[in-house]
């Protein structure tokens, strides 16, 4: 017979033993008494002969070596059967656990989709990132993108690792009068066949289309091929206008194919017209490797570092002191990572909590069932199998919880994540799938096993007499403190999500009354794409530049009109190394300043107050002296309290100083929150009109152009858009934000985690107070008697209530004990991890503590007034 | 009469097999032919009787089958499996083997040891 026929044919089983056995008898007995004795002597011997039928039968059971199965069986069976018959303690209970489970399965859903889940190509593990590194350290770091002529040599030189190179780019498309900017990557033939992706239509690039002067030829996303063609087949062989050249699709990319981000159009990286793909010291390049068959990671480094000494020889101008590195590939997910552990943190309290309100209503039932375990125990139940059956009923308990939550969990995924401030990077990998779901039951599973762990303890009864002497009418002093516990572990737990809901509350308040030392009222944003026509010559870019900053001033409605290359609060920056005496220090010393190249009307725009001098007008251009603004922060950085005006200032961008005409406020370029603890906060401005010529064309693939609006800024759009297509119409704008709206989601992530946290926050106070009104309702409804007899010896009503509140208070303040600490904690972490949080005050304690005990109070008043009403007579004759 | 002897740990596996390979047999004729062929000498303690042939039944050296006996009443009789005649032969070789370096050793005459 095999297992599952045990449990199948367990009964008649049974009655196959008991059925033997009683042969087994009869027949000794038949014997015995032709042998001469009486009935009554032989039925007694052969019974004395084989021993006690029921130990017989209980070894007999275990000889079958599936004993525990077929306990199991029976244990859960049983279990189904209690709980079914209690509904309002199974659907609390499954309400409860649910909850719990669900939330932290939305959150480890994300985290495993993130941050866990391996790249989405073929044979992940052996993939490399490739680095250029010198033996000399800046303020960046000593590793470096790669430039192109080195990435080719390594590629050529290599034979451990195939490898691929890509960079961004952009540009507009133009197809039937429209056009529009897009995202693109230039990319290495190898790229698709590396990284494993198969394409969804089309080849990929050959090698021999992958150097200039080949055919232009572009493999597109399969959105844009939806947009442009209609489809895929259509697009195939079609004509395609990028930047103002023109290309034949040969392929279109899979639907979820990612390069860093969504990007529409790929292209040839060796077709590239950039001047700096030729340039030995323009990093620019990202490159990618592929481990070939047999070769290790080891043999990779070795081989780099050989090419490295060898390019190092050969062009010592560029390459001295670099040589290349491989690490394993991951994907790059930036700050979301501490976000997303903040929050799993933040949902295992709720559900710890959750846990620990299941664990004390169990444990109550279990104290009600101390006279049946003792009995049991008494008729000759293991102490051992009494606890299986504990951990059996509340392992099933968190399994159906778990489920629940799993349900809630595939309800909840999908608007968490479009909830999530900004891009969740690799989302398109965030699904509930069989990980994930054996996660969360594992997890469920063993919250059950957690909190049946103090009733199945207990359940070898001790001083079993007494038990079952004392009626099911008195709490043993040992449970009352198990309670107890429960309860403040409760409030501690509770406390901690509460105070730092609080913490973050508080900050997001404070961080959205700061001064962003812009005026963000009324601007309007957008980068801006000039004609690709006009770029290749710098005289014919800076007048489309001076005719576009015409046409947009006239647009009815805007006020006033400026270019510049950074915005604040947008992503994006230029930092750069200034020095203030005429020799240069070597770059790892020279200090930082975020650069912002403007036109003349930018504090006009911006709103930034003048402190000092004067800002650019006309006469600051190229051919005149150079010429800087700075702001306050700089000027007490580099200036250290002189007076400013009229010093000089070398930047990296020409071999003249360039002399400090003004002084203007700080502006709050990295956010309302990450500006304080910036790494360079020093800020500088310089005319755009002074960009030297071969830099022009580089600047202006970069500009944005903002406006200020005596009307709601979204209502210039349109008219904006149109007055600036220029004469060929393929001018366009792109990335527009209003100033408000990117102060607004500088503060996404603060305003996302305190939103979250004020969730759990509340949630988990509603368990709380659920889990102390359960405990008190038990514990006082247990003390009637008690109660009575008080109440018949003289004690008021006012008496009981403060009894039963003061047993409360205990355990509350117990737990505000514990929570205190580990509130304090968990603020250092947020003050690590989350931008702008300032940990929580006294005030703040003592407002979220006294938030808490209300609660606390409130969910005990209930269990002490009944008690208060108690009728003594009524009681003691429950006795 | 002589004290009866406590059987040695495992032995009533192997007992129980001889048994059950001269013929299938119910549990109450097992105990009945332990006492008789051991002349009293084993005291085969009934109550573990049965457990030893679940065991048995269990691990596949016996099988067992619903069948009348003489008296025409249903008892469960059990037969060895062609494991169990394995079993019981090699169990048997070693337990002779056993035995007769037991013997020997006892039977050595004093100071037969240098």
């Amino acid at each position: 017979m095999r297992w599952w026929q045990r449990l199948r044919r367990r009964s008649q089983m049974e009655d196959q033993l008991e059925k033997e056995l009683r042969f087994h008898l009869d027949q000794h007995t038949a014997d015995l008494m032709a042998r001469g004795l009486s009935p009554e002597q032989a039925r007694r011997l052969a019974r004395q002969a084989l021993g006690g039928p029921d130990q017989v039968k209980e070894q007999c059971r275990d000889a079958r070596g599936t004993r525990w199965l077929e306990d199991l069986w029976q244990d859960l069976r049983y279990s189904l059967r209690t709980l079914r018959q209690r509904p309002g303690f199974t659907s609390v209970a499954l309400l409860t656990l649910g909850l719990g489970t669900g939330a932290t399965t939305v959150i480890y859903t994300v985290i495993d989709g993130v941050l866990l889940r391996p790249l989405a190509y073929a044979e992940p593990g052996r993939l490399v990132a490739l680095q250029e590194q010198t033996d000399w350290s800046t303020q960046w770091g000593n590793q470096w993108a790669f430039t192109y002529p080195n990435f080719v040599d390594c590629r050529n030189g290599s034979l451990a690792l195939a490898m691929a190179g890509w960079r961004y780019t952009g540009g507009t498309l133009t197809a039937d009068g429209k056009a529009e900017y897009v995202d693109g990557r230039e990319i290495s033939a190898e790229l698709f066949s590396i990284l494993g992706v198969t394409l969804a239509r089309g080849r990929a690039f050959r090698p021999e289309e992958d150097r200039t002067g080949a055919a232009p030829v572009a493999i597109i996303s399969a959105a844009l091929s939806q947009r442009l063609y209609a489809g895929n087949a259509a697009a195939i062989g079609a004509p395609l206008t990028f930047d103002g050249k023109a290309y034949t699709v040969v392929g279109i990319a899979p639907p979820d194919f990612r390069l860093d981000g969504e990007s529409d159009v790929f292209t040839p990286i060796g077709q590239s017209a950039d001047p700096a793909m030729k340039n030995r010291e323009a990093h620019r390049a990202v490159a990618w490797a592929r481990l070939r068959a047999g070769a290790t990671l080891a043999q990779a480094q070795a081989e780099l570092a050989a090419i490295g000494r060898r390019l190092a020889a050969q062009y010592p101008a560029s390459n001295k002191g670099r040589t290349f590195v491989a690490q394993p590939l991951r994907p790059d997910v930036g700050d979301v990572r501490s976000t997303l552990w903040l929050l799993l943190g933040a949902v295992s309290l709720v559900l710890l909590i959750a846990c620990v309100n299941v664990a004390s209503l169990l444990l109550a039932r279990a104290v009600s069932r101390d006279r049946e375990l003792a009995l049991r125990v008494a008729l000759g139940a293991g102490r051992g199998r009494l606890a299986r059956q504990c951990l059996t009923e509340s392992a099933v308990l968190g399994l159906g919880g778990g489920l629940v939550g799993i349900l809630m969990a595939a309800i909840g995924i999908r608007p968490f994540v479009a909830i999530w401030p900004g891009n969740l990077p690799r989302v398109e990998q965030v699904q509930l799938d069989w990980r994930v779901l054996l996660v969360a039951l594992a997890v469920s599973g063993g919250c059950g096993l957690l909190f049946g762990l103090a009733p199945a303890l207990r359940a070898p009864a001790r001083e079993l007499e007494r038990t079952l002497r004392a009626g099911a009418r008195a709490v043993s002093g040992s449970s009352r403190r198990l309670h107890g516990a429960f309860v403040a572990s409760e409030i501690a737990l509770a406390l901690v999500l509460l105070v730092c809901a609080g913490t973050l509350g508080r900050t997001l308040l404070r961080l959205s009354w700061l001064d962003p030392g812009v005026d963000i009222r009324n601007v309007l944003t957008a980068r801006m794409a000039l004609s690709p026509a006009t770029l290749p010559d710098p005289g014919r870019t800076r007048a489309a530049w001076r005719d576009v900053l015409d046409r947009a001033r006239g647009v009815p409605g805007v006020q006033s009109v400026a270019l510049v290359d950074t915005v604040p609060m947008r992503e994006g920056n230029n930092e750069i190394g200034y020095w203030t005496t005429p020799a240069e220090p070597p770059e790892n010393q020279q200090p930082l300043v975020s650069a912002t190249s403007v036109t003349p009307d930018y504090l006009k725009v911006m709103g930034v107050p003048l402190r000092q001098g004067r800002f650019f007008d006309d006469r600051d251009r190229l051919g005149n002296e150079g010429v800087v603004v700075i702001d306050e922060v700089m000027a007490e950085e580099a200036f250290h309290g002189q007076d400013p005006l009229g010093k000089h200032l070398w930047i990296g961008l020409g071999s003249d100083p360039a002399r400090v005409i003004g002084v203007v406020g700080h502006v709050r370029y990295w956010g309302l929150a990450g500006d304080d603890t910036a790494r360079v906060r020093a800020q500088l401005y310089y005319p755009f009109a002074q960009v030297p010529d071969h830099l022009v064309r580089r600047w202006s693939e970069l500009m944005s152009i903002a406006v200020r609006t005596g009307i709601p800024p979204a209502n210039v759009l349109a008219p904006l858009r149109r007055e600036l297509r220029g004469a060929t119409g393929d001018q366009v704008l792109y990335e527009v934000h209003t100033l408000e709206r990117l102060a607004h989601d500088s503060l996404a992530r603060q305003r996302f985690l305190m939103l979250l946290f004020g969730i759990f926050a509340g949630l988990a106070l509603t368990l709380a107070s659920i889990g102390i009104y359960g405990v008190l309702a038990y514990l006082t409804g247990r003390r009637v008697p008690e109660i009575g007899m008080r109440m018949a010896l003289g004690a008021s009503g006012g008496d009981v209530l403060r009894l039963v509140l003061r047993q409360s208070l205990g355990m509350i303040f117990l737990g505000v004990a514990a929570g205190a600490g580990a509130a304090w904690a968990a603020g250092r972490v947020l003050q690590r991890l989350v931008e702008g949080v300032e940990p929580a005050g006294p005030a703040a304690f003592a407002v979220t503590i006294a938030v808490l005990v209300a609660a606390a109070l409130f969910a005990s008043f209930l269990p002490a007034r009944r008690a208060s009403r108690v009728d003594p007579v009524k009681a003691l004759r429950q006795e | 009469m002589q004290p009866k002897s406590d059987l040695p740990q495992g032995t009533l596996d192997l007992l129980i097999l001889k048994i059950v390979a001269l013929g299938p047999v119910h549990g109450y004729a097992i105990a009945q032919r332990l006492q008789q062929v051991s002349r009293d000498v084993v005291q085969v303690p009934q109550g573990s009787l049965y457990p030893a042939l679940h065991r048995l039944e269990n691990r596949g050296l016996l099988a067992a089958d619903w069948d009348r006996t003489e008296t025409g009443r249903e008892a469960k009789f059990y037969r060895l499996t062609r494991k169990g005649k394995a079993q019981l032969e090699t169990e048997a070789a070693s337990w002779l083997r056993l035995t007769e370096a037991v013997g020997f050793i006892l039977n050595m005459s004093e100071g037969g040891a240098k």
